[in-house]
């Protein structure tokens, strides 16, 4: 018997707070479909497909149908270029941080050395301080080390070192290796050793090892390291801010530029598309996690 | 050579770590040991920096400066010192609300048949995967003059051919609040519930047994046992809302200015990159103050990891 | 070919403890293993068994002195490199790989052709009996049947030595029996010489040729089952093996392998065997097993009689268990069962006086430490 667990005011706030959660979700996939070209206004959803006919600011017939501002969104060349920014930089960030991450994990859960106490340390900066501070170092470093490289080298104009997708991706780099090594190490701390040593006790040398033995076993916390560090870099828009050059905006720093100027259902249609994504992506590691075990 | 290497583990492990080494060190502590030094010195005419030794900014960011009236050398301003405490009182609301509102829910997750457990918890991270700047958009419309709430409210109104005027509420204090409390709400949800998780049933039985109501239930047991995912799920909430701007400048337009905010606009507007280091330190400064004192008096959980 | 397959000198082996403290795990051990031998390193957990194995495997590398494997000096040569395989207590079959993989893992290691591979692990697995498993993964054998693989893995290699790390600590005891015997019969097999560690004293009795009781990192004795069970070297082997009744007494006198040894609880002098150097005057521990105490009214020759009171005896099928108090001091004595009878008074009965005879030749005079 619990006695909280019928509760009925338990209920009513888990309820109370799920509406809460969901109810601006809603509004949003809505209202892609909404007839207004006045975002927040609802006028109704458009209904008929044909060609394009603009009645009083609502948009009565498309050749999309309801889907209107979905075709709109995918003529817009600028949100296609900051998807393609925002892929490339979270796909190479991903890549060398797992990489960079496995490594740091497998060096300080097996190995003992001097440096030690002092990675671990260090690793856990960017997860302790505000990410607002780390972004602003960044900048502070590099528009400095440009300042300095630029004046020194007599650069002009083009040729100008400067911020850029580049450094978004070192930037990025740099917070998501904690968080990689923190869930790789995770799962080596329970990969017994011994498994290892079998491995070398059967004559497979250091190179071998890892790749025949350890990382197949520890390949499940490795791609969730790695899944939860692009998560992390498609998302981010504090670091990505204060690194990122101008003309090479990401998705989350191009709708931030959009929403202090004009707000359009296409952000909506976005939106919506963005939320599908993401559904679809944690549905699909949710059914290779479910096979793992 | 190879040998050598061979026969070291410790050196084996060096080179393994030095990637992350190059990187936490080139990229974190340099630049946090740069910004220290920027901090200290003084703007120039083209944005860049003057390296001075001085506590300029510092003094400044107290109050006091020499930008006054015709006649008095120094005088003092609460200008940023009101920045400071409103993010302090942003920060405490916000995350007081999050436990109010994340609680229940953890609650409920946590005691219901694990068969539905995967999908709840589930339904609560979706809208975290939601790009943070889509949500406060998704907020924008809802609070706008012509917004959601004032259609909503307009339309009741003149069913009830009552006088309608749209309720200012975009651009307020309390648009920033209900932002902060929705961006952060997941973040307090799934330690809360992490802790909860564990208490075996059979505590809330001996509870009972011993003849323990609810509601002291609640405060003997589940309650001290929720603690650790409490402190977790508070850092986790007010180290960001500390140091977020967007929500503030989209829904709080010019009317509400937090730490972030100054930030951002010594480095954009501004162009004071030297005040700026000095805020953002100051302000890294109190979060780790604060959270070590605070896990010191609360202990500290594991689940500040999710 | 070396002599020995395996000799330690000297070694040492300290590692830091959490705390910061240096700990010796393994204290100034040196030990000869021949050929052909199956060894056992025989001690209670954290007396350096296991790290003087790992040491031999190259897992670990000792601190201080050397080891040798065929005569070759090991120094810092990682695992790979060495030719021993080892049994591991967890078995550390790799789990994503089939029974067959996982024993032809070393094989390809070694680069050898596909068909001889897979005519190796076929034999290697009939060995074990397990032919026919081979497409299995790990997680759907039995716990026998893994620690069969496991050994297949391992023996396929043709290794030197076969290290065996409490290979049989997990199974049942039904089945750890059954694979005791199998285990001797395979090594009589194969030929390899085998180093098998336990702290199972039965375990160790029933396989080994040769025994290293280990306590505190240091070797305390070394030599055959027969050996380390009738002639312990001190109280705390024949303590450690088997169970045995301890007087404190100090040494009268010394001569011909036997000495006298006075016993101030009862104020009576003992004879007996010495297996250690022992000196007149020494405090030293008489120890007699508690199946060689005969308890009967008639006195044998050069035979101590004793008078003394049951305790407790218990019934356990094939013996009785009796406990006595003789002159205040506490004695077991195991008896046999000879006779199948329901009869109460063919059992001992709590307060029943008895007579019990002691001989030279059952009593061991040993040093303390």
């Amino acid at each position: 018997m619990n006695p909280h667990r019928r509760s009925p005011w338990i209920i009513a706030a888990t309820l109370l707070t799920l509406f809460f959660l969901y109810a601006p979700i809603v509004v949003l996939i809505v209202f892609s479909f909404n007839a207004s070209r006045i975002s927040p206004l609802f006028t109704g959803v458009i209904t008929k497909f044909g060609p394009f006919q603009l009645v009083s600011g609502n948009v009565v017939q498309s050749p999309c149908g309801p889907f209107h501002w979905f075709c709109d969104l995918s003529q817009n060349t600028e949100v296609l270029s900051a998807a393609r920014n925002t892929l490339f930089v979270a796909v190479t960030a991903t890549i060398v941080s797992t990489i960079i991450g496995t490594m740091a994990a497998l060096a300080l859960q097996r190995y003992n050395f001097r440096l030690r106490t002092f990675s671990q340390i260090s690793l856990y900066i960017p997860i302790v301080i505000p990410e607002i501070v780390m972004g602003i170092t960044i900048l502070v470093m590099f528009s400095q080390l440009f300042t300095f490289i630029n004046d020194s080298l007599h650069l002009t104009g083009d040729s100008q070192l400067g911020l850029g997708l580049w450094t978004v991706i070192l930037a990025h780099i740099s917070f998501m290796i904690p968080f990689v090594t923190l869930v790789v190490q995770a799962r080596l701390q329970g990969l017994d050793k011994s498994y290892e040593e079998a491995a070398m006790d059967l004559g497979a040398n250091e190179w071998t090892t890892f790749r025949r033995v350890t990382f197949p076993m520890i390949l499940p916390g490795v791609l969730s390291g790695a899944l939860l560090a692009f998560t992390l870099s498609i998302d981010d828009f504090i670091i990505t801010f204060f690194t990122n050059g101008p003309g090479s905006p990401t998705l989350p720093i191009y709708v931030y530029g959009l929403l202090r100027r004009v707000i359009t259902p296409q952000l909506n249609a976005l939106s919506t598309v963005w939320i599908l994504l993401v559904l679809i992506a944690v549905f699909l590691t949710q059914r290779v996690e479910s096979r793992q075990r | 050579m190879f040998k050598r290497l061979r026969e070291s583990k410790s050196a084996q492990g060096t080179l393994l770590i030095i990637p992350t080494l190059i990187f936490m060190v080139g990229m974190l502590i340099i630049p946090l040991l740069l910004t220290t030094v920027v901090s200290f010195g003084h703007p120039n005419a083209n944005g860049g920096v003057t390296y001075t030794f001085s506590l300029d900014n510092y003094i400044r960011l107290l109050g006091f400066t020499n930008d006054c009236p015709p006649g008095i050398k120094t005088c003092f301003t609460t200008l940023y010192l009101g920045i400071l405490w409103r993010s302090l009182t942003l920060g405490f609301n916000t995350t007081v609300l999050d436990i109010l509102l994340a609680f229940p829910l953890a609650y409920f997750i946590a005691r219901i048949h694990p068969k539905w457990r995967d999908t709840l918890l589930f339904l609560v991270l979706v809208p975290m995967w939601t790009n943070f700047v889509i949500r406060v958009y998704a907020w924008m419309m809802i609070l706008r003059e012509q917004g959601v709430i004032n259609s909503l409210l307009g339309w009741t109104a003149g069913l009830l051919h009552v006088p309608f005027k749209p309720l200012g509420m975009i651009y307020t204090p309390g648009a920033v609040l209900v932002g902060m409390v929705y961006e952060f709400l997941p973040f307090m949800i799934l330690p809360i519930y992490t802790s909860l998780e564990k208490i075996d049933n059979s505590l809330y039985e001996a509870a009972a047994d011993l003849g323990a109501s609810p509601f002291r239930t609640f405060l003997r047991v589940t309650l001290p046992l929720a603690m650790p995912g409490i402190v977790a799920g508070t850092i986790l909430v007010f180290v960001p809302v500390m140091g977020t701007f967007i929500v503030s400048d989209l829904l709080g337009g010019a009317q509400v200015i937090l730490i972030g905010n100054l930030i951002q606009r010594q480095f954009l507007d501004a162009r004071d990159p030297t005040f700026g280091s000095a805020v953002s330190l100051a302000m890294m400064a109190m979060t780790i103050v604060a959270t070590y004192f605070y896990t010191r008096k609360f202990g500290f959980g594991e689940e500040i990891v999710v | 070919m070396s002599e020995f397959a395996i000799e330690l000198r000297d070694v040492v082996k300290k590692f830091i403890t959490p705390e910061g403290n240096e700990l010796a795990a393994v204290n100034h051990v040196t030990m000869q293993i021949k050929n052909g031998e199956f060894f056992s390193m025989l001690g209670s957990s954290g007396c350096g068994k296991t790290t003087s194995l790992r040491m031999i495997a190259g897992f670990e590398w000792p601190t201080e002195g050397e080891v040798y494997i065929d005569g070759e000096l090991q120094g810092r040569k990682p695992p790979f490199l060495r030719p021993v395989n080892t049994v591991f207590q967890s078995y550390a079959l790799f789990q994503h790989l089939t029974v067959f993989q996982n024993v032809a893992f070393g094989l390809e290691m070694e680069h050898t052709s596909k068909n001889d591979s897979r005519r190796r692990v076929g034999e290697a697995l009939e060995m074990v009996r397990l032919t026919g498993m081979d497409k299995r993964y790990p997680k759907q054998l039995s716990g026998g049947q893994q620690q069969r693989v496991a050994l297949a893995r391992a023996l396929v290699k043709r290794p030197k030595v076969l290290l065996l790390d409490e290979p049989l600590g997990a199974l049942d005891l039904k089945l750890r029996k059954e694979m005791q015997l199998e285990l001797k019969s395979l090594q009589k097999e194969v030929g390899i010489t085998f180093i098998y560690v336990t702290h199972d004293q039965g375990e160790a009795l029933t396989m080994s040729d040769r025994i290293a009781v280990m306590s505190f990192g240091k070797v305390l004795q070394m030599g055959p089952a027969v050996e380390i069970y009738e002639r312990p070297a001190n109280r705390f082997v024949a303590d450690f093996i088997g169970e045995s009744n301890f007087l404190d007494g100090s040494v009268k006198s010394v001569k011909d392998g036997q000495a006298v040894v006075y016993i101030s609880a009862w104020g009576q002098e003992l004879t007996g065997i010495v297996t250690s150097k022992v000196n007149v005057g020494d405090e030293v521990a008489i120890s007699i097993r508690p199946e060689k105490i005969r308890l009967s009214d008639q006195s044998t020759p050069n035979a101590i009689s004793l008078d003394g009171t049951v305790v407790n005896s218990t019934y356990i099928g094939s013996d009785t268990h009796i406990y006595l108090d003789v002159r205040g001091q506490r004695l077991k004595v195991w008896e046999q069962n000879r006779v199948s009878t329901l009869d109460p008074r063919a059992y001992y009965q709590n307060g029943q006086k008895i007579q019990l005879s002691l001989v030279p030749e059952n009593t061991l005079v040993l040093p303390k430490e």
